[in-house]
């Protein structure tokens, strides 16, 4: 089944974004990309070695296309510059905004966050907002010209999986742009759930990363991501109370 | 033969192709940076070992073995009381559980022990450390002394110094690369192999009043982030972050911030200690986290990419080269590089 997604008319085939934080080694990163099916992944722009051998290098060689980041900033002034480093260091005018609001929790400042987008788009980005789970927000980010809305499932790096799963139909049902789950999966359900739910893809690193197994749970969260996408696209069934057999009754 | 770099790896290869005979010269810059000069000084493959790096394990665990001896020889002391590995909180603790049943499919001992058990060993340790991983049997050494014993002991054998690299072709002989992180750019095989990994440090020392510092090596993670604590006998080595931002060699305020922070939540003395220096070095990645320890051609071994092990991984690193440069290179130019 051809169904590609789209962000800011670029097609890929997969929907499952990847970061590359956590890994025991490059190797390792390097087999759970491939094994995830992933045709874009997300670097930190202030953790970047663009002079070669490091994680750059590997996306490159495996044709992945590079989004960077700009996680670690804290307010709108710092992420609109490591942005425009980043343009300029990587040849792309595609950014992952993050702008956090503490270091505990890693929660977006939805007042930065909303300032620096409007600046980015106006600046000529295509601007991907990591962003809270809040339809408002959301809203206002598309309205700005973001070209996707990121919303979080839970914080970074906290596997909870999705806290607030009516918050995330709530933005599909209004969003006109491609929603992306980023952060908070811990696992293939949270995965599959959050495509369910409308999402048009997937990001997460740390579940991948940091599992036992880095590379089955990549080959794990691809098939969740499909999973998802197919039921959704399938159309489920209503959920009833009471029991309703399956075989036909006697006098159907 | 030439050995580039004076680092633990270089020294040790000097001083055991010395010993062995060959006439050694050794080119070092001396840079501030260097992984050897910077590192805590942890022996220390068993809590080091996560999932993806049994090569690595098993070769660490090689070389430990090794360790006593090559310390004996240099007369430099090691620290043999072990290490602990702590946790802060629920969800560190759960790592450390997972880190235990890894190592237990591996086959190597750990013991996992109690917060009483591990205020009694180390009466320092904060109030909230909920559990720990005890690994009796790794070892530290103070980096900085090993360095000095290497040095004379490559004298003492004739080795040569110098900060003058001829260019490698004029050079008779074998070269060892053995630059850490700068090797990269020494040979065209290395270039995309070898990459710097910047780590952060700092050296606290004990001031008259404070607590000593622990016996034990202490490995943390608080709230997710590793932090660990080596002793020294006048204060302790405090390290360390991994960033891969290329030779950008400051010391960032936030690194220092988040290391002291998460020091003083698994021993709140350090407080009351003085903040001794703060230094960045490069490690020399590899994308196995494996060194390469082979011919890169008919005159030229490597010996690099030893990442976060490079004093660990020392003894075995030298020994190796040793028997590379007994056997000769391989009929056939290349090698497996």
């Amino acid at each position: 089944m051809d169904d590609p997604l789209i962000i800011a008319g670029r097609e890929f085939g997969s929907r499952l974004i990847m970061g590359t934080g956590g890994a025991a080694n490059l190797s390792v990163l390097e087999r759970a990309l491939v094994e995830s099916g992933t045709e874009l992944t997300t670097v930190a722009m202030r953790r970047l070695d663009s002079s070669g051998g490091g994680v750059l290098d590997l996306l490159r060689s495996l044709g992945i296309s590079v989004l960077p980041n700009t996680a670690g900033c804290r307010g709108a002034a710092e992420a609109v510059l490591t942005a425009r480093l980043a343009r300029e260091a990587l040849d792309t005018d595609w950014v992952k905004l993050e702008v956090v609001a503490d270091e505990q929790t890693l929660l977006p400042d939805p007042i930065e966050l909303l300032d620096a987008a409007e600046r980015l788009v106006d600046d000529g980005f295509t601007v991907l907002p990591y962003t809270n789970d809040d339809p408002v927000l959301a809203r206002r980010l598309e309205d700005v010209g973001c070209a996707a809305v990121m919303p979080l499932g839970s914080p970074i790096g906290t596997g909870l999986g999705i806290r607030n799963p009516h918050n995330i139909e709530l933005i599909v049902a209004r969003a006109s742009v491609p929603v992306i789950l980023d952060a908070g999966i811990g696992t293939a359900s949270d995965a599959a759930l959050a495509m369910e739910l409308g999402c048009s893809a997937v990001l997460l690193a740390t579940a991948v990363t940091r599992a036992q197994d880095p590379v089955r749970m990549a080959a794990a969260m691809r098939a969740a991501v499909e999973a998802g996408r197919l039921a959704k696209s399938a159309g489920r069934i209503p959920q009833r109370f009471w029991a309703h057999a399956s075989s036909p009754a006697p006098d159907a | 033969m030439t050995v580039l770099g004076g680092g633990v790896i270089g020294l040790s290869v000097a001083w055991y192709a010395a010993r062995a005979g060959f006439p050694v010269t050794v080119v070092d810059h001396a840079s501030p940076h260097g992984g050897s000069w910077v590192a805590g000084g942890m022996l220390a493959p068993i809590t080091e070992a996560w999932p993806g790096d049994e090569d690595v394990l098993a070769l660490g665990v090689e070389s430990l073995a090794l360790w006593p001896g090559f310390a004996e020889d240099l007369d430099v002391p090691l620290n043999r009381t072990g290490t602990l590995a702590l946790a802060t909180d629920p969800a560190d603790n759960e790592v450390l559980d997972q880190l235990h049943a890894y190592l237990t499919r591996m086959g190597r001992s750990a013991t996992r022990v109690t917060r009483r058990e591990l205020r009694a060993l180390e009466p320092g340790l904060g109030p909230t450390v909920r559990s720990g991983l005890s690994v009796p049997g790794d070892l530290s050494v103070d980096n900085r002394a090993l360095l000095d014993a290497l040095r004379a002991a490559c004298r003492h054998y004739d080795v040569h110094f110098t900060e003058d690299a001829e260019p490698p072709t004029a050079v008779s002989g074998v070269t060892v690369i053995a630059a850490g992180a700068w090797s990269r750019d020494l040979h065209p095989a290395l270039r995309n192999v070898i990459r710097p990994v910047k780590g952060e440090i700092l050296r606290l020392t004990a001031r008259p009043g404070t607590l000593p510092p622990p016996r034990h090596t202490i490995r943390a993670h608080v709230s997710g982030r590793p932090v660990y604590l080596v002793p020294r006998t006048d204060g302790l080595v405090l390290g360390a972050t991994q960033h891969e931002t290329g030779f950008d060699a400051d010391v960032t305020v936030g690194a220092v911030r988040d290391l002291l922070r998460d020091a003083e939540t698994v021993w709140p003395a350090v407080a009351e200690y003085a903040l001794a220096e703060t230094s960045a070095g490069f490690r020399s990645g590899s994308p196995d986290n494996m060194p390469v320890i082979d011919w890169l051609a008919p005159d030229v071994i490597a010996a690099t990419g030893h990442h976060r092990n490079g004093l660990l991984l020392a003894p075995v690193t030298a020994r190796r080269v040793l028997s590379l440069l007994r056997e000769g290179a391989p009929p056939r130019e290349g090698g497996d590089s």
